[in-house]
């Protein structure tokens, strides 16, 4: 915690979004420009990312790359930072889908009187700041970034959405918020229970905490628990309270829409990991039971729903709704297998679903309508835009070859031990994600050519008159559409994604061992051992 | 990462140690035709049709190569491994898994040839064709070659996703599409049996791999032993079209015909028994004995409702669809017998492998030449126009019904002799069901020769569904040599394959048990030619002495309207989950607008609502405000007077 | 010396002037009502100074007194420009602020 050995790495990871966000914000007058600086710097941005996973030893200590200074000393509040495996990961997903978002965006057509410049530098601050929340190792930090975040994603919700774009941020805003708040009240408590425990002045250090409160007794841990869980809950939506998320994902433009369902979320998923389970383990422990048929319930809750669905975006939030529940599920099945399937499918749900909603934006940015019903037989228009959503889609069906097999294989194998039931339910869950998946890719992709947004288009060459690779032009007549296959942007935008899931699926090795020393640390923490024994390679605890 | 092998397992070297190219070349071709696009289209058929040959070359290079008196276990990389969940990508080299292999890629190589003709009218998109079966050639054989039950599982839903794409490859059209997703949905019903069985066993012996499994069953609990047993049987049924499964394949049909005579015939819709063939220490175990019997259940009563309802269809494919599986339900049935049958099980496999894939293409072929026409009614009299599909044709038919000496005659009536051979009345049952199957089977194979090649001819002076005269043709020689290889393979494979099959799978699934039923071997098969014949006759006596009518009749009894209508299984779908689903999933969205989310926003309407009354309170009159001023400082002081005095 | 009579005198002197406040609408004399009560409180303070014999309290009364002449000629203003425009000095006139 001395200032001396500080990290320039993590220090540059935090500052250089926000560095960026600043000088596109500069640069609003000329759109071109604007965009090309925020590529720039969200590209630096990866390659630190990678040199951060490059710089990160797995067998090393918890928490890497380390810098601190004081920020509030009367109330032992610093500004501190530092990186496990999971926090890595996230940290690498969110490196590497920002720079696809920006891309993605760059034909975007934004609100009336709005920049790209502002859109851009409004992402890379929340660029910023979610490596912030990923990154903070300080609760009070944890909690003020935690709040942070809400802003630059309610003005990227209501200024640049769609038609009810108020209305969502709103209810976004609110939820998130008011989970927030809850959470203070336990934030707060934490820091008197530690001066408690150490006499005087408390802390709000998270390693401190760990091991000054985690020992509490249940009745305590209980009210605490709830008060994280219920914002964890919130943003990572777990059934019931995820109903702000299918009118954000679909209000929000589709970056963003990435961004909320692709790292957003993960916060909540990240906070059980990293502070649910090591600060109150006995509680953990015993709410176990309402934390699985909440996440059992989402699976096939959210499932049912996305078979329900008529509109594309309010679908795939409730895919994501679904996948989270597995995602909970692993965490709470306290086994080593399990849990480390939870974190590779966090950053597998971000690639996966990521491709998904960015397709499906791809095709309403064709089509011109987000309704299901207003689509059909499109593969014939363009064959390669239906290849990448049916990858994208079976990668949320989690087909194996594709990386969202492991961790959904991962999160079953680990949690049938110890939770039978809640594994045979999530299990028939797969049987509803193969039919969300293939009826959506039916309805829009196979049969006849049909639906408003089609009828009379016609595929084919490029023409002169398509600005900017923007993939639509609308002839003189309006019978007489002209619909376009990828042009070579949004090739580029989807091939890293495609060989991600592709060779993630194949090779998981290199996320799965990054992780899994923090894996097996936060089960230790908990105070879990692995259901299933074994003499060799059993779960170590220091 | 060396793990501690089984007795009789090494390492491969060698030939064996190659394996990894089989699976490997036809991905390559796969994954080239696929981003190569359209640069691709004009060598892609042939690169898609080079690397399943080249595979099958390998094949028989490791099959002479190596000694399959052992199992040789193949280590390629780490794939998911988290502390004690160790789960290798590696390959099993042995005996069943070589046997596989040479099918898949050998019949696979003739299927590629074939679909060149075949799909020549398809140009445009014909290498895309190639790459899914590439694709699907790379999957099956990861199936049958990988070492652990997650492999199997991997290459098992890649089947599924090839068989998807193949199934649904006419897009355009609303059947096909549908028809693809009811296969990926009902296999997926048994993927789910599959992979809990995967879960219990990781949870019970601690690893998925072959070996490990298997050395630790032996003194498993009953129970146990029994769930692993039935959710392997699940997904058999999903993955083989056995019953309560059975109604995505006659379906499947919607594909083209090289897909449905490679796929739904020859080689994927059989990885359910490959599988339990695989899980035999499983089944062979004394605590599986329920189990085995459900497998015997569900294949006997497989076996009776593919024939029923292959009775009764017009369409040519759909008919061979429900051969399939019934056939597959003889396999099944087989290999329910534990080690009295699996050898026979495999070797009616690959019998049927050969004869099935050439009626098939001998299907593809007619079509092909028919403007796509597959009502059967609407055929008759081809022999002559098309004489080598005739002819070849009607060989893989006889090799079907069990004519003597041609190749289903050996690997049927072994099955028929096991089952006859179990004990009690068991035996009487399955055999004598297996023995009516095999009647049914002569007598809608002989409907279906009757209908298609002799008798007089129906089409002349009809017009195909787009408008056209048929003007038959025999098909060129990319298509009739595989058919004429298929053919021979039908007649001869039989003999040679029943003499050395048993004892060359030995290493891999055990002895053969011998059985003794109260009829002599020889009795068996003198009986069951006998019933075939009946069955033959009584189709002849039917529809080969009088003329058959072009349109369906409609007024017959209910047993044939039963069977047209799949034995009403569609309609119990239909009304179980289809309806009851998509009723459920509606009212879930209305109870999540309305009601979760309309808790939410009732309580944001009710705070706006409450806030809405209370700032009636501010009414602008500077002496009220004051007045609430002095009230709250009232309240303030007393509360301290309070406080302090009391 | 018994405080009893000045603090009778001063709360009496009180609740005059926050009654006055209360009831009259001219805003002169609400203005004036609240004159007294401050006038009310300096003569507690005083009281009490006199009483504990130093002079805390004497200067908190000057205090409040500076702030009353500066609230005089706020308000005052304030009062003469509504005047000016509403032609009415009764605060129940004035009531915009609302709602």
């Amino acid at each position: 915690m001395t200032s001396s050995s500080n990290s320039w790495l993590l220090a540059a990871l935090l500052l250089l979004p926000l560095v960026g966000a600043a000088v596109v914000t500069g640069l609003r007058g000329n759109d071109r420009v604007a965009k090309l600086t925020a590529l720039g710097f969200s590209l630096a941005e990866f390659a630190l990312a990678i040199g951060a996973w490059i710089a990160y030893a797995p067998d090393g200590a918890r928490i890497q790359q380390h810098f601190s200074f004081d920020w509030i000393p009367a109330f032992g509040v610093h500004i501190s930072f530092g990186v496990d495996g999971i926090a890595l990961v996230m940290i690498a997903v969110i490196g590497l889908l920002v720079p696809l978002v920006i891309g993605a965006g760059w034909a975007e057509k934004l609100p009336e009187g709005r920049t790209a410049g502002g859109f851009f530098a409004l992402i890379l601050l929340e660029q910023a700041l979610t490596v912030g929340v990923f990154a903070a190792t300080d609760v009070f930090l944890f909690y003020v970034l935690f709040e942070i975040m809400l802003i630059p994603m309610y003005f990227l919700i209501g200024s640049y959405g769609g038609a009810r774009r108020q209305y969502a941020a709103v209810k976004f805003f609110l939820y998130s918020f008011l989970g927030g708040l809850i959470m203070l009240a336990s934030v707060i408590a934490l820091y008197v229970m530690s001066a408690d425990e150490l006499g005087g002045q408390g802390t709000f250090d998270w390693a401190t905490l760990v091991q000054t409160v985690s020992d509490a007794p249940l009745s305590t841990q209980i009210w605490l628990f709830l008060g994280f869980f219920i914002a964890f809950a919130i943003k990572a939506p777990l059934v019931p309270l995820h109903t702000w998320l299918p009118d954000a994902t679909a209000e929000a433009p589709i970056g963003v829409a990435v961004l909320l369902v692709g790292i957003l979320d993960k916060v909540g998923t990240f906070g059980f990991l990293r502070y649910l389970l090591p600060l109150f383990p006995a509680a953990s422990e015993a709410l176990t039971p309402l934390v699985l048929v909440l996440a059992v319930a989402g699976v096939i809750y959210g499932s049912l729903l996305a078979v329900g669905q008529s509109d594309m975006k309010r679908f795939v939030a409730y895919v994501s709704i679904a996948h989270f529940g597995f995602i909970a599920l692993g965490i709470f099945a306290f086994s080593s297998q399990a849990m480390t399937g939870s974190v590779t499918y966090m950053v597998n749900h971000s690639i996966a679903t990521g491709m998904l909603i960015l397709v499906i934006g791809m095709v309403i940015a064709r089509g011109g309508s987000s309704r299901i019903a207003d689509y059909g037989g499109m593969a014939k228009l363009t064959p390669l835009l239906a290849g990448t959503l049916l990858i994208a889609g079976l990668a949320s069906l989690s087909l194996p070859g594709t990386s969202s097999f492991i961790s959904e294989f991962l999160v079953l194998v680990g949690s049938y031990p110890n939770a039978p039931v809640y594994t045979i339910i999530a299990t028939v869950g797969m049987v509803f994600a193969a039919l969300y998946v293939l009826w959506l890719y039916q309805r829009i992709m196979q049969g006849p050519l049909r639906g408003a947004a089609l009828v009379g288009a016609t595929g084919g060459a490029a023409p002169a008159t398509v600005e900017g690779g923007g993939g639509v032009a609308v002839a003189t007549e309006p019978e007489t559409k002209k619909i376009l296959d990828l042009n070579s942007r949004e090739k580029w935008v989807l091939a890293p994604l495609v060989l991600l899931i592709v060779g993630l699926g194949l090779y998981p090795k290199p996320v799965l061992a990054t992780v899994q020393p923090s894996v097996d640390a936060t089960m230790c923490a908990a105070g879990q051992t692995d259901p299933v024994q074994s003499a060799e390679r059993q779960l170590q605890c220091p | 990462m060396t793990t501690t092998l089984a007795e009789g397992v090494v390492d491969a070297s060698g030939a064996a140690s190659a394996a990894w190219l089989l699976l490997a070349l036809p991905a390559l071709g796969a994954a080239v035709l696929l981003i190569g696009g359209r640069r691709t289209d004009k060598w892609g058929h042939l690169l898609g049709s080079g690397t399943v040959i080249a595979a099958f070359a390998l094949a028989v290079v490791t099959f002479f190569g190596t000694d399959f008196a052992q199992q040789h276990n193949l280590h390629l990389w780490d794939w998911i491994s988290v502390n004690q969940l160790v789960i290798d990508f590696g390959l099993r080299i042995d005996a069943l898994s070589i046997t596989f292999v040479l099918l898949i890629t050998g019949v696979g190589s003739l299927i590629h040839i074939y679909s060149i003709g075949y799909m020549n009218h398809e140009l445009r998109d014909r290498r895309r064709f190639f790459a899914y079966l590439n694709l699907f050639v790379s999957a099956m054989l990861l199936l049958v070659l990988g070492n652990s039950f997650v492999t199997l599982y991997f290459g098992w839903e890649g089947v599924g996703l090839a068989s998807y794409l193949l199934i649904g490859w006419y897009q355009g059209k609303d059947f096909a599409a549908t028809a693809a997703k009811k296969a990926f949905l009902m296999n997926r019903v048994g993927d789910v049996g599959l992979a809990l069985a995967i879960f219990l066993m990781f949870k019970n012996f601690g690893s998925t791999q072959y070996t490990e499994v298997f050395a630790a069953v032996g003194d498993a609990p009953t129970g146990l032993i029994v769930a692993i047993g039935l959710l392997l049987l699940l997904g058999a049924c999903g993955k083989s079209g056995q019953f309560p499964l059975q109604a995505w394949l006659p379906d499947a049909m919607a594909g083209p015909t090289p897909v449905s005579a490679l796929i739904h015939a020859a080689t994927m819709v059989t990885a359910g028994v490959y599988l339990i063939a695989r899980s035999s220490p499983i089944y062979s175990l004394p605590q599986a004995a329920d189990a085995r019997l459900v497998v015997m259940i569900i294949g006997a009563v497989t076996i009776l409702i593919g024939c029923v309802i292959g009775c009764a269809y017009d369409d040519f494919k759909k008919v061979l669809a429900y051969s399939t599986v019934s056939q597959i339900g003889y396999m099944i049935l087989a290999v329910g017998l534990g080690p009295a049958g699996y050898a026979f099980g495999i070797l009616h496999l690959i019998t049927h492998g050969f004869f099935k894939a050439g009626l098939f293409l001998g299907a593809g072929s007619v079509m092909h030449a028919m403007n796509d026409e597959g009502d059967i009614r609407r055929l008759g009299g081809l022999w002559k126009k098309m004489p080598i599909t005739f002819w070849t044709w009607t060989l893989g038919y006889l090799a079907l019904i069990g004519f003597p000496f041609l190749s289903g005659f050996f690997s049927k009536d072994e099955i028929i002799n096991a089952a006859l051979g179990q004990e009690g009345p068991r035996g009487w049952i399955f055999g004598g069901v297996a023995l009516l199957g095999a009647g049914l089977t002569a007598f809608y194979m002989t409907r279906l020769l009757i209908l298609v090649f002799l008798g007089k001819a129906r089409w002349t002076g009809l017009k195909s569904a787009d408008g056209k005269d048929y003007h038959p043709h025999e098909s060129p020689t990319t298509m009739t040599v595989p058919m004429i290889i298929l053919a021979v393979g039908s007649v001869a494979g039989g003999f040679i394959l029943s003499m050395v099959l048993p004892d060359f799978l030995v290493p891999a699934i055990g002895e053969v048990q011998e059985t003794h039923g109260a009829l002599s071997h020889t009795m068996v098969g003198i009986l069951a030619v006998a019933i075939s014949a009946i069955g033959a006759g009584i189709a002849y006596l039917i529809f080969g002495r009088s003329e058959q009518p072009v349109e369906r009749p409609q007024r017959v009894t209910f047993a044939v309207r039963a069977a047209r209508a799949d034995l009403f299984g569609n309609h119990l779908n239909e009304a179980l989950f289809a309806r009851p689903g998509t009723w459920l999933t509606r009212a879930l969205v209305y109870v999540d607008n309305r009601g979760v989310d309309g808790l939410v926003n009732g309580i944001a309407a009710g705070l706006g609502g409450s806030s809405g009354r209370l700032r009636r309170t501010q009414t602008g009159f500077v002496r009220s405000y004051a007045l609430s001023m002095l009230g709250g400082s009232i309240l303030v002081v007393a509360a301290l007077l309070v406080v302090r005095f009391a | 010396m018994t405080p009893t009579y000045y603090l009778l005198l001063s709360a009496l002197l009180f609740t005059i002037g926050a009654v006055g406040v209360l009831v009259r609408r001219n805003a002169i004399v609400v203005f004036m009502c609240i004159e007294l009560m401050l006038n009310a409180v300096n003569l507690t303070l005083v009281t009490f100074a006199r009483l504990n014999g130093d002079l805390h309290g004497q200067v908190m009364g000057f205090f409040v007194m500076v702030v009353a002449a500066a609230e005089v000629v706020v308000g005052l203003a304030i009062i003469l420009s509504i005047f000016r425009t509403r032609r009415t000095a009764s605060v129940d006139d004035s009531n915009l602020l609302k709602y």
